[in-house]
C-alpha cells in the first residue's frame, strides 16, 4: 500500500505522528495537532520555505485539525500542492508566488507577523478577507487565490493518495468515502449500507499504468 | 510534398463514436476503409480509478490533438471572447470519446424530429421562437428506427424498452416511439438510491424508467458485464463493459481485414479534384505529410472539428471551404440546455459513491411534446435523470446548501455529515437552431500548426431559459417528493464547448439551408460524407450519441446501396 509518501527525506518524529493520528480513533486528536503545531521543517520540491510556511498554515485553517479529527495538515496538502507546482499545476507556480507573498504582506501590513505566526483566530480573518475579494495587494483580486488555495486543499486532501495528499487516507475516512474497489455488489449499493473502508490507491492495483497514451500498435 | 498513398475505396476521418460504427457495415460489405485517428489505441491497463487524473485534471490531456484546438466561445458577435477552457470536452483516441463517455444511449422521441411541423399543427407557427431555423428533418423517426437497432445490437446497449411495435410496457419508456425488438440486454441494475426516486416518481403518478446505456448488464460478445465500480465517468472501462466502438464495432470491422486504421494521425485538409467531387485527405504524422486517395471521404470527427476541416478545406471550387457554397457550414449550430440543473440534499446517506451515470432512473413525462403546451410560454422540455458514481473530491467540493461555511471546522463538520447526502441531477433540454448562434474560425487564436481554431458565438434564448426554469421546477418536486430537505437550482451557464454539440453541417432537402442531403451526403460535393451530431437540426431531450451513431450506420448503408454512382 501506498500512503504517498514518495519522498524518502521524512523525519521520524512527524511520521511517528502521523501514525499516531491515524491509529488514534477520529476523535481522540494529540493536542499538538490541534493546536497547530506543526512544522514546515520537511524539504519542500518547489515552494521556498517561507511559501510552505505560509500556505502549510492557510491549509490547516481550510481544513482544521479539530474535534472531527485530523484535516489538510495530517493528509499533506500542502505537499501535494507543492509537488503538483512542479507538475501538473506548474501553470499555477506564479500566481503561488504572488499569493502567497501577498497574503504574507497583508498579515504584516494588518497583524505585525507573517502569517504563519499569527493566532488562528486572527489567521481566519485574513481568509474570510481574502474569500470575500475585499484583500488588498492581490492580483487580479484575493478571492482568485483564495479559491485557486481552496481547490487545491481540497483536492490535496481528497485525492488519490498516489499524488502525495489524502495521507493516511485521512480525508477518504473523515467524508465516509468507501473507497477504491474494483468490482462492486448490489449490497455495496443499497441505502443503510456502509460498505467497510478499503485503503487502496489506484496504482495498488497493477493492473492500471500510471501513464497513458503509449505508441500506437 | 506529401508522401502519396495508395488509393483506398473509403476513407474515414476520426475513428471514434460515429466513424468507429459507419466502419462496420462498409467493411462488411467488402469495401477497403483507412480510418485517419488523432489519437492512439489505449488498452484497459490505461483506465485508472482515479478521480484526479480522469475528473480533475481532464483526462487524458497529454499528447491530445484536441487540447490544442479548444474551441474559443462568445455569447455573441458583439461580446468579448469568453474565458477559454483548458480541456477539451472530448478526446482523440481508437474509439474517441466513446471511451470514456457516460453511455447513456437514448433513441430520440418521435416529436424530435418534427419540432416544427408539430409546433406548428398543434399550437400555431407563432409559437416558434423568433430568430429560430428550426426544421424538421427529412424524415421521421421511423425511417431512423431499423439503423438504432443494428447500432444497438452491434455496439451493445442494455436497456428496457417501452414500445415494441406499438405495445407500451411501462416499465420503460411509454413516450417512446415504436422499436422493433427488445433491447440486446436488460437495464443496468437499480440501487438503494434509484429505487428511492423511482418510488417518488410513481406516488407523482409520472413514469419512471431506467436508462438504456451502452454498457453491458451481463456478458456480452465476450465481454464482461458492468462492475459498477464508480470510475465511469471520464474514465475508460477496466473490464471492457462500457460499449466503446473501440471493443465493439472497429474490432467486428477490423475481424474482416478490409479496416486499415492509421493513429496519430492529425488530419488537416479534405481536398477536391478541381471539380466538385473529393479526392482524398492529407494528414500529418511523424512530422510528415501524407496524402491518403479516396474514392469516398466520410468525415466524422466531432461537430466542431467537422465545421473546422470543412472551413480550412479550401480550393478554387470551393473558396469559403468545403461544402459552403451555400454559406451554410457551422450555421444551426446548438448545444444541449443541460446546465441549469438541481442539487438536493437528503436527511441521510443515499451511498452512491458506486455505480456510474448511466446507472439511473429517467422521467420523460416533461419531455419534447409529452405535456400540453396550450398556456406555456416554451416549446419542447427535458429528461429528468437522476444517477449514482460519487468521487471523493467532488463529494467534498459539494454546495452547502447555505447550511455551513465553504472552510473551517463547521464546514468541515457538515462535510462530514453531509458527503453522502446531496445528489445533483441531468437535465437535457430542448434546444433549438437560432440564426445567431452560429461556428466559425476564430480571427487570431491558432493551433500549434497555425490554423485557426474553432469559433462558438451562442447564447441560449429565452426559450431555452424558459423550458430550463419549467425543468427545474419538475426536479424540486421529484427530489423534495423524495424525502430531500433542500434543493439548489443550479445557472444555465454559457453555451461554450460540450460534449453535445449540433448541427454546423445540418442535414435536410434544401441545399440553401443544409450542408448534407437526407442521406447524410454533402449537396455540393457528392462522395463526402459528414458523420455526427454536426448533421442533426434538432437536440430533443436526450443524449446525442446513439442517434448520430444511427445516422452514421444509415449513411453507410446509403453508400453500399449506391456505391457505383456516389463513387464515380
Amino acid at each position: 500500500m501506498t500512503a504517498g509518501n514518495e519522498t524518502p527525506r521524512h523525519n521520524v518524529s512527524r511520521r511517528e505522528l502521523l501514525k499516531r493520528v491515524i491509529l488514534g480513533a477520529a476523535t481522540v486528536v494529540p493536542a499538538s495537532f490541534v493546536t497547530g503545531a506543526t512544522s514546515a521543517q520537511e524539504s519542500f520540491e518547489t515552494l521556498t520555505s517561507a511559501e510552505a510556511a505560509t500556505l502549510e498554515a492557510i491549509v490547516a485553517r481550510l481544513i482544521p485539525t479539530d474535534e472531527n479529527g485530523p484535516g489538510a495538515t495530517e493528509a499533506r496538502a500542502a505537499y501535494y500542492i507543492d509537488r503538483a507546482l512542479g507538475d501538473a499545476l506548474a501553470p499555477s507556480r506564479k500566481a503561488y508566488t504572488a499569493g502567497l507573498a501577498a497574503v504574507d504582506a497583508l498579515a504584516r501590513r494588518t497583524k505585525n507577523a507573517t502569517f504563519a505566526r499569527l493566532a488562528p483566530q486572527e489567521q481566519d480573518d485574513i481568509l474570510q478577507e481574502m474569500e470575500s475579494g475585499h484583500a488588498a495587494g492581490f492580483t487580479p483580486n484575493s478571492s482568485k487565490f483564495f479559491e485557486f488555495v481552496r481547490t487545491h486543499t481540497l483536492e490535496g486532501t481528497f485525492c488519490d493518495p498516489h499524488y502525495g495528499g489524502n495521507a493516511g487516507f485521512i480525508g477518504w475516512d473523515l467524508i465516509g468515502y468507501p473507497g477504491i474497489r474494483i468490482a462492486v455488489t448490489a449490497d455495496h449499493q443499497r441505502l443503510g449500507q456502509s460498505p467497510r473502508p478499503l485503503h487502496r490507491s489506484a496504482y495498488d492495483f497493477e493492473r492500471f499504468v500510471k501513464e497513458v497514451l503509449r505508441r500506437g500498435r | 510534398m506529401a508522401v502519396r498513398l495508395e488509393k483506398t475505396d473509403v476513407v474515414i476521418v476520426g475513428l471514434g463514436a460515429v466513424g468507429g460504427v459507419a466502419a462496420l457495415p462498409l467493411t462488411t460489405a467488402g469495401l477497403k476503409v483507412t480510418a485517419l485517428e488523432a489519437g492512439t489505441w489505449l488498452s484497459r491497463a490505461d483506465f485508472a480509478p482515479d478521480e484526479l487524473r480522469n475528473n480533475v485534471r481532464g483526462w487524458p490531456r497529454s499528447a491530445q490533438k484536441a487540447n490544442k484546438e479548444i474551441p474559443v466561445h462568445r455569447p455573441n458577435a458583439s461580446a468579448p471572447d469568453s474565458p477559454r477552457q483548458s480541456v477539451h470536452p472530448m478526446m482523440n483516441a481508437v474509439g474517441g470519446t466513446s471511451l470514456h463517455y457516460w453511455g447513456l444511449s437514448f433513441r430520440l422521441n418521435p416529436w424530435d424530429f418534427k419540432v416544427a411541423g408539430e409546433t406548428r399543427r398543434r399550437y400555431g407557427a407563432s409559437r416558434i421562437p423568433k430568430g429560430s431555423t428550426v426544421e424538421d428533418w427529412p424524415f421521421d423517426l421511423a425511417e431512423l428506427e431499423p439503423y438504432y437497432d443494428h447500432a444497438e445490437y452491434a455496439l451493445g446497449i442494455s436497456g428496457q424498452a417501452g414500445n415494441i411495435r406499438g405495445k407500451i410496457d411501462a416499465r420503460g419508456n411509454i413516450f417512446e416511439g415504436p422499436r422493433q425488438r427488445a433491447y440486446p440486454m436488460p437495464p443496468l441494475k437499480g440501487t438503494g438510491f434509484t429505487d428511492l426516486m423511482a418510488s417518488a416518481a410513481r406516488r407523482l403518478e409520472w413514469h419512471p424508467f431506467p436508462g438504456s446505456a451502452a454498457v453491458n448488464s451481463e456478458p456480452y460478445e465476450n465481454r464482461a458485464a458492468c462492475v459498477y465500480h464508480g470510475f465511469c465517468s471520464r474514465g475508460g472501462c477496466h473490464v471492457g463493459a462500457k460499449s466503446s466502438t473501440a471493443v465493439s464495432t472497429i474490432p467486428k470491422a477490423q475481424a474482416t481485414g478490409r479496416l486499415n486504421v492509421v493513429t496519430e494521425a492529425h488530419v488537416t485538409e479534405i481536398s477536391v479534384n478541381g471539380d466538385s467531387a473529393v479526392n482524398g485527405v492529407t494528414y500529418l504524422k511523424d512530422g510528415e505529410f501524407h496524402f491518403q486517395p479516396a474514392a469516398v471521404v466520410l468525415l466524422a470527427t466531432y461537430t466542431y472539428e467537422n465545421v473546422r476541416t470543412l472551413l480550412l478545406s479550401k480550393s478554387k471550387a470551393y473558396p469559403n471551404g468545403l461544402s459552403n457554397n451555400h454559406g451554410q457550414v457551422g450555421r444551426h449550430y446548438l448545444s444541449h440546455n443541460t446546465g441549469a440543473g438541481v442539487l438536493a440534499l437528503f436527511p441521510s446517506s443515499l451511498n452512491t459513491w458506486y455505480g456510474l451515470p448511466a446507472q439511473g432512473i429517467a422521467v420523460d413525462n416533461w419531455a419534447d411534446d409529452n405535456f400540453d403546451h396550450a398556456e406555456l410560454d416554451f416549446i419542447g422540455g427535458g429528461n429528468l435523470w437522476v444517477y449514482t458514481e460519487r468521487h471523493p473530491i467532488a463529494a467534498a467540493k459539494m454546495n452547502t446548501f447555505g447550511r455551513a461555511p465553504r472552510w473551517g471546522s463547521r464546514w468541515k463538520a457538515f462535510i462530514k455529515e453531509s458527503a453522502d447526502r446531496w445528489t445533483g441531477s441531468y437535465l437535457q433540454k430542448t434546444t433549438l437552431p437560432y440564426e445567431d448562434n452560429y461556428l466559425d474560425l476564430h480571427p487570431t487564436v491558432r493551433d500549434p500548426l497555425g490554423f485557426p481554431v474553432c469559433r462558438i458565438t451562442a447564447d441560449f434564448k429565452d426559450n431555452e431559459k424558459r423550458a430550463a426554469s419549467f425543468i427545474q421546477d419538475k426536479m424540486v418536486q421529484w427530489f423534495m417528493e423524495a424525502g430531500a430537505v433542500e434543493t439548489v437550482r443550479q445557472s444555465i451557464g454559457t453555451m461554450g464547448p460540450t460534449t453535445h454539440a449540433y448541427g454546423g453541417t445540418r442535414m435536410g432537402d434544401d441545399a440553401d439551408t443544409n450542408v448534407v442531403d437526407r442521406w447524410g451526403f454533402s449537396h455540393e460535393a457528392p462522395n463526402l460524407g459528414i458523420l455526427g451530431a454536426s448533421v442533426m437540426g434538432t437536440s430533443g431531450a436526450h443524449n446525442p450519441t446513439l442517434t448520430a451513431q444511427a445516422l452514421a450506420w444509415r449513411t453507410a448503408a446509403h453508400l453500399i446501396e449506391n456505391w457505383r454512382t456516389i463513387s464515380s
